[in-house]
């Protein structure tokens, strides 16, 4: 909301500060100042000079040379501009002076243009005249200027005069942040009215009269309401022999800097009092309203209406519409029709003031999507008092400034109003919530200034609540109020008291934690992503028709098809990430997300999905598979899972090569799975470099955490190595080997490494050589050859059962 | 007899000090004082010698013996020196040549904020807590004290979920991409353990286009505090102190009052620039403030419907954007540059 503070001082004539302090001052009292704007920003040195001669230019056809009276002296300027003859009084910025603009009316310079005495082809000239434009202001606040050149004042002003002041420029404009709960704030009375509280200055609102002659307006016009309650008011007058033509000056200027264009008188006073009650009102031509009736009800489905913009509308039975005996004239609270527009032929006009349905005008005016002026004042929700002083004091201007005759009384349709209402007076309550010792009667001060009344009663104390305060609903609402006029600056600054509580983190989220360190000291970096994405990602990770994956919580109301589900599976989020890397040339890049996916118990929705953490890890460039699995076991150390985990090539993920992937088992249980991408998925998303990934599901490998350690101390009885060397079918993995080696090698077993794996020339056809280096220790004595042989005879037994044969 | 001891003790001597390695010093050592050297090969002539000169012949050639092995001693000393001194010398290095470090990754720069965000509340005696991300419209809107009419619940803003009580089109979507965090104040109220302390951050989502200042997709940070004599100079106190952890023991904060369904009275937090340290620059647009964050006392009617009794508890609730803290405090010009995981960005945190 813009508005200029002369405006607002209109109603507050003792306020006075600077820009900057009332700004400061409102915006800490709760009418925050989004910015402000001075319109004599950038003028310097203009003054009202009078023309006493002109001559043409000896060396320029286009140019004329100007002798100005400027009061105290007569200057000669040389000008380009023609619509000047003898006699006109000007704006003239003198030598040294400052403009706010050029005459082709472009955006402002941010410093002015200094203008300067000089020469112009060889003529000095020691001024110039100004243009609307080169002041800095809009045309249509000065209808009365030329189309094109310098501005020309009424005959009566004063030579030598400042001449921003007479343009009415020393002025400033501000625009402010209105919170949605101050509906009263949408209006320049209400801003007036904080204005007047936060400065401690009276507040004056204009004093309307209830004007009109002695005829009725029940005899000009009836209105029903078929649906009071998308209409709970609807207030009607009539005002005829309307004279059209320019509204005053000062009229035009104030909705100008509001950022409303001058139009007639009648509009002007409609919107005037837009801004000013906050009331959104609507003139209709009363000749073209049949029968000289209005009802008020909804459109029928798929009727068509056009606004006064030209534009035909497509209505829906949700949409409130302004209808005559027989047509629809009006979308209410949106848009007048082009039937029933003012024209310059019109003689009486049917004033509307109404109440409609805040959150009906706001989505009729989205489903027709027309949003206007007075649509947006709507949609907050008006309070009903308003519209009767609104249409009486629009009726007052009509009056005071000539527009027509006004008829007597109003046509009012109504609901019951609400009562004001009535809050009981709890000082004590407001200090104990704010944690402060104001004095009651400075509280009540306080209220009276915004119009809250403080009447006695048997409970004692009680706050009468303004109309248009309807925000003020509980204790709490009341204390917003005392703080805000205190001043949230005073309130001293404490602690909490009372029970201490120990800080922490979730647990999940210290795994979390520990996580991103063990990512990031493997070298990998954090990247995060899009919770939603597109549905066609399943099928760039090859997934099958019937994948469960498949199973998406779909966004409703998405941005686009590429957001329209919850992703269900972390890898197109790292695929595109490694993509975006890769397509910008950056060499080996590895990366990790910790981000949900959303898996759905069954769809549609009935239940919120599964959020489940997953860590998922991604690389190109160097490394491969096994440097993978050695971030994920690093992982699974520094979160305790101090057991070999299990590799199951089995795994069946369409999306990774399928000779090398494998789900990773930690005693039993799935956790996740790891893999190098498919080369087919990996072209899907453009990326030249073989891919490896793994995905950890946190959920599943959480139980199997701990940040527990226990000492076991230090062996002191060496340990005894053996190596095997062994030929094994191909089919048979490490993993497997390693399973009888644990198995078996029971309790004196220590550790074990494969030390060499190799296929060739001297192994038979479908065999391969693995050798394997074990060691055994017994942490209460120095074991025997014969303890060893004993183990080892146990586990080259089972290794037969694989069909591995010992080499010698 | 002593002047052959003389000869051998003078050869040996000089023969030692001439000597360059440790090896033809071990060799010289074998042939003066070895089984078959010199000086033994002297001893076992001493058959010759008077036997009443033996002593004193004896005497001598032991102080030969005692001599040569203490300039052996000092010459192997004076050797083993100087090779090593050689090898210093053969061994060294152009320190200036490019380090071997393993480059470790890096943590992205909402993580970083968030996790200063955290460690500074937690060092308060804060819990940290999540919500779900998937939300009923429950917690997200009505809870809140946000009734069915908001605007803030238009589909303008909010993401709806398709669920089984939205079927036929136009329905009521109940379920919902939460909006806010706010809603975990809901979830962490009705478990009903007081006094609660906790900041829960989280993802959240709003329907806004992509572009350098709005992202679909981003996070927030909420903060609640319930307790017996919870006030609003607790809640300034809290947030001052906040923020002079996070942004410098210098900065300095203004409470402006605001709107929030949830909360009242509610105020907006700014910060002083910590640009320019209030002074105004082009950061702060001039302004010497930057806005942080939204706060305000618990809404009675939010804590009722929770389960909590207004006139016994009281309590404030705060929540910040945490890209908005990023964007700021490492200066980040551009949000989209936070979802495309170049890595040339990230390593930069």
């Amino acid at each position: 909301m813009n508005t200029a503070l002369s405006w607002i001082k209109a109603y507050v004539p003792g306020l006075e500060c600077t820009d900057q302090e009332y700004c400061d001052a409102m915006t800490l009292s709760g009418t925050k100042v989004e910015g402000y704007e001075r319109r004599d920003r950038n003028l310097e040195k203009i003054v009202v000079g009078q023309i006493s001669s002109i001559e043409g230019h000896p060396d320029a056809d286009k140019l004329i040379v100007c002798q100005v009276n400027i009061g105290t002296d007569t200057i000669q300027i040389v000008t380009g501009a023609h619509n000047v003859k003898v006699g006109d009084k000007v704006p003239v910025v003198l030598d040294g002076g400052k403009v706010a603009g050029g005459h082709d009316g472009g955006p402002l310079p941010e410093e002015g243009i200094r203008i300067k005495a000089g020469k112009l082809r060889g003529v000095p000239s020691q001024g110039m005249m100004c243009s609307i434009e080169e002041l800095g202001a809009d045309r249509s606040m000065y209808p009365e200027a030329p189309e094109e050149g310098i501005y020309i004042f009424e005959e009566d002003a004063q030579v030598g005069a400042d001449a921003v002041e007479l343009l009415g420029l020393h002025d400033t404009v501000f625009e402010y942040e209105i919170t949605s709960n101050r509906v009263d704030c949408y209006s320049v009375l209400g801003i007036a009215r904080e204005a007047a509280a936060t400065f401690r200055k009276p507040f004056v609102p204009p004093l309307v009269n209830v004007t009109g002659n002695q005829e009725d307006v029940h005899d000009y016009v009836s209105v029903e309401v078929q649906d009071p309650e998308l209409c709970p008011r609807y207030c009607a007058r009539v005002c005829k022999n309307i004279k059209l033509g320019p509204s005053p000056e000062w009229m035009r200027k104030r909705l100008a800097a509001s950022g409303i264009r001058p139009i007639n008188n009648l509009v002007d006073i409609t919107n005037y009092v837009m801004e000013e009650y906050g009331q959104p009102m609507h003139a209709f031509d009363l000749d073209t309203i049949a029968g000289h009736r209005i009802v008020v009800r909804r459109a029928k489905e798929g009727d068509r209406f056009q606004t006064l913009d030209g534009q035909l509308r497509k209505l829906d039975s949700q949409v409130l519409m302004i209808c005559d005996g027989e047509k629809e004239v009006a979308v209410a609270g949106i848009m007048g029709g082009e039937n029933s527009k003012i024209t310059e032929n019109v003689h009486t006009v049917l004033l509307e003031s109404a109440v409609f349905n805040g959150p009906n005008v706001r989505k009729s005016s989205k489903r027709i999507g027309l949003r206007t002026d007075s649509s947006g004042k709507f949609e907050k929700g008006l309070e009903p008092h308003n519209a009767e002083d609104a249409i009486n004091r629009a009726c007052q201007l009509i009056e005071e400034l000539g527009c027509g005759e006004v008829v007597g009384g109003m046509v009012d349709v109504a609901q019951p109003m609400p009562e004001r209402k009535r809050l009981p007076f709890k000082p004590e309550k407001y200090n104990r919530l704010l944690g402060t010792q104001i004095p009651e009667g400075e509280m009540l001060e306080m209220l009276r200034r915004i119009q809250v009344e403080a009447k006695a009663s048997e409970q004692g104390t009680e706050l009468v609540i303004p109309y248009f305060r309807q925000d003020l609903n509980c204790d709490a609402d009341i204390a917003e109020e005392v703080a805000r006029f205190y001043g949230y600056d005073k309130i001293p600054t404490t602690l909490p008291s009372g029970e201490a509580t120990a800080g922490k983190l979730s647990y999940k989220l210290r795994i979390e934690q520990k996580a991103r360190d063990m990512a990031e000291y493997c070298g990998f970096s954090q990247g995060m992503s899009y919770s939603f994405e597109s549905p066609k990602v399943f099928d760039k990770l090859l997934l099958s028709e019937d994948d469960k994956l498949r199973q998406a919580v779909t966004i409703a109301n998405p941005l686009g098809e590429d957001f329209s589900i919850m992703r269900t599976t972390p890898l197109n989020g790292m695929l595109t990430s490694l993509a975006v890397n890769y397509n910008r040339r950056n060499k080996d890049v590895k990366l990790y997300e910790l981000e949900n996916v959303y898996l759905p118990e069954s769809l549609p929705l009935t239940e919120l999905p599964h959020e489940r953490m997953q860590f998922v890890l991604g690389f190109y460039g160097e490394g491969d598979f096994f440097t993978m699995k050695g971030v994920v076991e690093e992982f699974f150390g520094s979160v305790g899972m101090a057991k070999r985990p299990q590799y199951d090539p089995q795994a069946g993920k369409p999306f990774l090569h399928p000779g090398r992937q494998a789900n990773i088992k930690y005693e039993g249980s799935v956790v996740g799975y790891l893999g190098e991408i498919h080369p087919e998925v990996r072209d899907h998303y453009e990326i030249g470099d073989r891919v490896y990934v793994a995905v950890l599901d946190m959920p599943s490998l959480i139980p199997f955490t701990t940040f527990d350690r226990k000492y076991e101390g230090i062996a002191k009885y060496p340990a005894v190595g053996r190596d095997i060397s062994m030929v094994v079918p191909k089919e048979v993995l490490a993993g497997d080997i390693e399973g009888v080696i644990l198995q078996r090698g029971g309790k004196l077993l220590e550790s074990y490494k494969l030390f060499d794996v190799y296929e060739g020339a001297q192994i038979k056809a479908g065999y391969k050589s693995v050798a394997y280096s074990i060691t055994f220790r017994a942490k209460d004595r120095t074991l025997e050859d014969s303890d060893i042989n004993a183990v080892m005879k146990k586990i080259l037994n089972g290794l037969e059962q694989l069909g591995i044969e010992l080499r010698q | 007899m002593k002047s052959r001891l003389e000869q051998i003790r003078e050869r040996a001597l000089s023969q030692i000090k001439d000597c360059d390695t440790a090896e033809k010093l071990n060799e010289l050592r074998v042939c003066i004082l070895g089984k078959k050297g010199e000086l033994t090969d002297l001893l076992k002539s001493m058959r010759d010698v008077a036997p009443e000169d033996r002593p004193k012949v004896g005497q001598m050639v032991n102080e030969a013996r005692a001599e040569i092995e203490r300039v052996l001693e000092e010459n192997k000393a004076r050797i083993e020196k100087a090779v090593r001194e050689a090898r210093l010398k053969a061994e060294v290095i152009d320190v200036t040549l490019p380090s071997s470090r393993t480059e470790m990754g890096h943590r992205h720069p909402n993580t970083i904020a968030l996790e200063e965000v955290e460690r500074i509340f937690i060092g308060m005696g804060y819990e940290v807590v999540e919500g779900p991300e998937v939300e009923k419209d429950y917690y997200n809107f009505e809870a809140l004290n946000i009734p069915a009419d908001h605007p803030a619940k238009d589909e303008q803003d909010t993401f709806y979920v398709v669920s089984g009580s939205s079927e036929g089109g136009n329905g009521v979507y109940d379920i919902l991409l939460r909006t806010q965090t706010s809603g975990v104040q809901v979830h962490e109220m009705e478990k009903g353990r007081l006094p609660i302390r906790m900041i829960a951050p989280g993802r959240v989502f709003r329907s806004d286009e992509v572009d350098a200042t709005h992202s679909p997709c981003f996070h927030q940070i909420e903060g609640l505090v319930i307790d017996r004599r919870i006030t609003f100079a607790d809640l300034k106190g809290t947030l001052a102190e906040f923020a002079r952890a996070l942004f410098g023991e210098e900065t300095k904060v203004k409470f402006r009052p605001h709107h929030f369904p949830f909360t009242e009275p509610s105020a907006e937090m700014d910060v002083t620039c910590f640009k320019c340290g209030g002074k105004g620059c082009r950061f702060c647009k001039g302004s010497g403030w930057i806005e942080i964050l939204g706060c305000g006392m618990v809404h009675p009617h939010v804590l009722e419907m929770s389960g909590i009794d207004p006139e016994e508890y009281t309590g404030f609730a705060f929540g910040m954007g945490l890209e908005r803290i990023a964007l700021l405090k490492y200066e980040i010009d551009d949000m989209r540059l936070l979802y495309e995981n170049d890595i040339r960005f990230l390593k930069q945190f």
